[in-house]
């Protein structure tokens, strides 16, 4: 801090002076406008297409839907198995446990784009082996292909996630379960699993907002989303910066807002847990 | 006319390397309020949680009524037995442990709805009755994090009763209390007393023991050292180790 001349402290501590009264907040914001008003000018002196931009828009926004259909699909998807594999890993069966820890090692193990490729492209050889009426799920379009990859590779992901939820219930919640006779399934149910989905709410989440991003992996595939189109048109005209940034756009938009309500949410389940010290409901 | 309703034999428990219990035997009867002292570490609260099967005892049997379990592997129809010994003897735990997704009154009629199919409102009505009598009612709708530590035990008490139990097993409920509020949960107990019920009370509250409790047990080192009534007990220990404990504690 000492090497900073003392003329730059000096307008630094008159500014700060002078912009005392507004918000924090103001400040950030400033920043960013100015920001993207120096990336603005910059990109359009530099050749920026924006008829280009514009005509392309509509098309490639138009993948938003397919996006949104496989990030909401795969998360579902995700959740089902994430439950299961947690329930599974917590078993004391080892033929259970064995299945369920394999399933996360191997596909913890591996790349994404490999197993979305593998749905797609290695599964329909297994079509031969199967009987006609089966043949159907192993040829699977790229779409349901990719929703399956994505859901079973953020299951596993999301296994450890649930299975933590349900280990930080406290044991003596399931004592006290227990000396009311309750077996071990009601508890696991009426007890240990209520009190597991708020604390696995907030990753849960977290993991849905990753998932709209990591969908743009689909693309490989041939799904027509957001990031496919994106880049599909940009190659073709060379003008990738034009598409890209819109598709960028747009997931920054969609993950803002899906971080927005993520918040509240959290804030939302953290009820009856926080006391309110104010006034009750 | 008074029956045993606890039997317990022989009973040994070893954590690893440790001898937590070392054959113990205690027979308690219907009606009779037992408090269990001694050292922490002594064995006191394990031996209560054997009762239920909370902790599985290394050798020996536990009574309870006309339920006898041996030890032995866990398999379908003792483990059915030891349920129908969990739906007798209803427990009270130091932390309350009570379940915070639920209110108040929903913690209260989550055993007789889950365990035993009761219909939601002739539980809630028994509830609402068991509230009342710990002195709650007006607190039915409240999740557990709005109360103090002596609400949240005696919510913790009327949740045990509402499975109708024939014993009710004190795990020192009131050790994780500020002092202020003891009386409250010992007042609720010496209700309970007073009604007949059969309890086994492990605690330090001397005082308690000896206005309410039929038998003192003391144990030392997992064993049972020396049993009476207060008067004695209290009065005029018999072993040395009872002497310096209450010495101690007094």
């Amino acid at each position: 801090m000492a090497s900073v001349p003392i003329t730059v402290r000096r307008a630094r501590d008159a500014l700060e002076a002078r912009t005392a009264r507004v918000p924090y907040r103001v400040k950030l914001a400033l920043v960013w406008v100015v920001i993207f008003v120096v990336l603005a000018v910059l990109f359009l002196s530099y050749g920026f297409d924006t008829d280009f931009m514009l005509e392309w828009a509509p098309f490639i926004l138009g993948g938003t839907g397919i996006t949104l259909l496989v990030s909401v699909c795969s998360i579902v998807l995700a959740t089902v198995l994430a439950l299961i594999g947690a329930l599974a890993r917590l078993s004391k069966n080892p033929v259970i446990n064995g299945v369920a820890s394999l399933y996360v090692s191997a596909i913890r193990g591996t790349p994404l784009i490999l197993q979305i490729t593998f749905v797609f492209l290695a599964f329909p050889q297994f079509a031969r082996f199967a009987p006609t009426y089966m043949e159907g799920a192993f040829l699977l379009p790229a779409i349901p292909a990719g929703i399956l990859a994505l859901g079973v590779n953020y299951g596993a992901y999301m296994t450890e996630i649930f299975r933590a939820g349900v280990q930080s219930v406290g044991h003596g919640q399931i004592e006290a379960a227990h000396a009311l006779a309750m077996s071990p399934t009601q508890t696991t149910r009426r007890i240990i699993l209520p009190q597991a989905v708020r604390l696995v709410i907030p990753p849960t989440g977290n993991e849905f907002i990753a998932m709209l991003k990591d969908s743009a992996l689909v693309s490989f595939i041939g799904v027509s989303e957001l990031f496919f189109r994106a880049s599909k048109v940009g190659q073709q005209n060379f003008r990738a910066m034009e598409t890209l940034i819109v598709a960028a756009a747009m997931y920054w938009l969609v993950t803002s807002v899906f971080s927005y309500f993520q918040a509240k949410l959290e804030r939302k389940m953290a009820r009856g847990y926080v006391r309110e010290t104010s006034h009750g409901h | 006319m008074a029956t045993d309703v606890i039997t317990i034999q022989q009973l040994d428990k070893h954590f690893g390397d440790l001898h937590v219990l070392k054959e113990v035997s205690l027979m308690v009867q219907s009606g009779e309020v037992v408090v269990l002292f001694g050292r922490s570490g002594s064995g006191k609260s394990t031996l209560l949680r054997c009762i239920n099967f909370l902790e599985e005892p290394s050798s020996g049997v536990i009574q309870v009524g006309d339920l006898r379990v041996e030890v032995g592997p866990a398999l379908r129809a003792r483990r059915e037995k030891i349920r129908q010994i969990r739906e007798r003897c209803g427990m009270v735990f130091q932390e309350f442990n009570l379940f915070p997704h639920l209110t108040v009154l929903e913690n209260v009629i989550e055993a007789p709805c889950t365990v035993k199919g009761e219909a939601r409102e002739k539980a809630s009505k028994r509830a609402m009755v068991l509230l009342e009598r710990v002195g709650l009612a007006e607190k039915a709708k409240e999740y557990p994090i709005r109360l103090s530590g002596g609400q949240k035990q005696r919510v913790a008490i009327a949740r045990a009763l509402a499975m109708e139990p024939d014993i009710m097993l004190f795990d020192e409920p009131t050790s994780a209390l500020d002092p202020e509020l003891i009386g409250e949960v010992l007042a609720a107990m010496r209700d309970l007393a007073r009604d007949g019920m059969t309890m086994i009370v492990v605690t330090h509250e001397m005082g308690f023991a000896r206005e309410v409790a039929n038998r003192m047990v003391f144990m030392h080192e997992g064993q049972l050292v020396e049993e009476g009534p207060p008067s004695q007990i209290i009065g005029s220990p018999a072993d040395e180790r009872t002497r310096r404990f209450l010495e101690a504690v007094l």
